[in-house]
């Protein structure tokens, strides 16, 4: 038992365990939007999006959470604006926007002195650097972030599954579809702090689709999906703990293996059922 | 004008995707509870009056009226069967949780099912005779029963009109059955009902007014009114085939969506 509570003998590693938990959750929870509406590649461009946010947030000291959401928002909405009407294919949107943005994000950061440690931190995360503030920040925007996933748990639905019942229905779709766009991108705002952005998409993805490979609706695999993100969290952060290993890749790691179980259980059990 | 509006007026409507129309100048008007076939060939604009009709595709001119007032008035009163491609089959929901959705104006986005929306789904699933396959996932149904369910969602969703977009093709005959059922159904409650299909015999024989469609409206009546010879070859041009007793013919062997894909490009 001992090795269990002796990381928690030291308070940044309770901080980073609670961040960690609560992102993966957050992650989890919208991880199977993205799954399912197939937005894989919106989260990974979201993810490296965010970076001139957040070297323009450190350029002014500004708090780089903050920098990094606006950011966010912005490409969020923006790909939304090019998209519509089908004026530019939505991947192709996509794919302009995380180019651009990640390499201002590059420029603005090169052209700084003393870059070389931050840029680790943005890019793989730095959970045990979780400040009492940040633990405030991340807790308040993942709750929020979660509450109107519930409050809008029936409007998601129906226009991720049939949007043509979405418009029958008078839903506005294309509010609902940006609203969508912006919590993602906080989500992805959220994890930069524990998995950084290159691991972000990863939590966003991995533990969703282990999730959607076990159940079979939208509200299990959302809560299995939650528990797997916690989960790889926790055991994640131990392994960086004793193993010393960074601990964005040790939790995405840890999800992946989740995966891997789930997928050759899932290959096993429909061929021994299919005869 | 008689003193209860019409259900479903079309006035002079044109829809189109920027410059490219895809009808123009379109005007009915379809009195309370008829059952109207909508017939055309691949590509003449029937799905896409469907979807100007629930508001997806803007109008460039004219108007929609339903009960006398513009599109959009009424929540929740036009339900839409779609085409199958349209619908994500691999989305983790039951068939019960489709068919709830039928319910879910009614019942208020944010509150939880009432008994009565519970019963409601359960009725329809049983007159669709897919009770059993309740807590199926959808994607492990056949493709008939499929359409099943979300015949039963229509029906769940207690329309004033029903647009089903090409539900009798490549089913099965139980599937078929089960739809006239529901449309017989609908009829006794005064839903209007607007369904595409390819089947000239069908349309000719189960419905009380045909909409002939060709980018514009070449004809609305009844069967007999609008299956004539001159119709049909405004409709149909090179793929119709007049037999010397009367008999005419129309050539629509292709599978939808090889011809729709054609037709797509040649326009």
């Amino acid at each position: 038992m001992t090795w269990l509570l002796e990381p928690l003998a030291y308070q940044f590693m309770q901080r980073g365990l609670l961040a960690s938990v609560i992102v993966g959750v957050l992650c989890a929870v919208m991880g199977t939007y993205v799954v399912l509406r197939g937005m894989a590649f919106l989260g990974d461009a979201m993810a490296h999006a965010i970076l001139p946010g957040v070297a323009i947030a450190y350029l002014f000291r500004g708090d780089l959470l903050v920098g990094a959401g606006i950011a966010a928002v912005i490409v969020a909405l923006s790909i939304g604006l090019f998209s519509r009407e089908g004026m530019v294919k939505e991947d192709t949107a996509i794919g302009i926007m995380f180019a651009a943005a990640l390499s201002l994000g590059v420029a603005l950061i090169s052209s700084m002195q003393t870059y070389a440690v931050d840029l680790s931190h943005i890019l793989f995360g730095d959970v045990l650097g979780v400040s009492k503030t940040d633990l405030w920040l991340i807790a308040g925007l993942s709750f929020a972030i979660l509450l109107t996933v519930a409050l809008l748990f029936k409007p998601f639905l129906v226009i991720s599954f049939d949007p043509v019942l979405a418009a029958t229905l008078r839903l506005p779709a294309e509010l609902l579809r940006n609203l969508m766009l912006v919590l993602l991108a906080l989500t992805v705002v959220v994890s930069l702090q524990t998995v950084g952005v290159s691991l972000a998409a990863a939590m966003l993805v991995t533990p969703a689709a282990t999730a959607y490979l076990l159940t079979r609706r939208l509200l299990p695999m959302m809560l299995v999906s939650a528990l797997i993100g916690a989960a790889s969290s926790v055991i994640g952060l131990y392994i960086s703990y004793y193993f010393n290993i960074v601990s964005g890749s040790a939790i995405v790691l840890t999800a992946t293996l989740f995966f891997l179980i789930a997928f050759g259980w899932k290959r096993l059990h429909s061929h021994s059922t299919n005869g | 004008m008689s003193h209860t509006p019409h259900r479903l007026e079309v006035e002079s409507i044109s829809i189109g995707y920027g410059d490219k129309i895809i009808l123009r100048d379109l005007s009915f008007q379809i009195p309370h509870g008829s059952r109207v076939a909508v017939v055309g060939p691949n590509g003449a604009g029937k799905s896409t009056l469907f979807k100007a009709l629930v508001g997806l595709l803007p109008l460039q001119s004219g108007r929609i009226l339903i009960h006398g007032e513009p599109l959009g008035s009424h929540q929740d009163c036009v339900a839409y069967i779609p085409q199958r491609e349209e619908v994500d089959w691999r989305f983790p929901v039951t068939v019960h949780d489709v068919v709830m959705m039928g319910r879910f104006n009614q019942m208020g986005w944010f509150s939880r099912p009432s008994a009565r929306d519970k019963v409601l789904v359960r009725d329809s699933l049983q007159q669709m005779g897919i009770a059993n396959l309740a807590e199926q996932p959808i994607g492990q149904l056949s493709g008939g029963q499929q359409q099943r369910a979300f015949l039963a969602r229509a029906l769940a969703q207690e329309p004033h009109i029903l647009l089903m977009d090409e539900p009798f093709t490549a089913v099965d005959v139980t599937t078929q059955d089960a739809t006239f059922h529901l449309l017989d159904h609908l009829q006794e409650q005064q839903v209007t009902a607007l369904v595409s299909t390819h089947d000239l015999n069908l349309a000719a024989s189960r419905f009380n007014y045909v909409l002939l469609l060709n980018h514009r409206l070449i004809a609305f009546g009844t069967p007999s009114e609008v299956f004539v010879k001159e119709n049909l070859a405004q409709a149909f041009g090179n793929s119709l085939l007049v037999m010397e007793n009367g008999m005419m013919l129309v050539d629509e062997c292709c599978p939808p969506e090889v011809e729709h894909h054609h037709h797509g490009k040649a326009q």
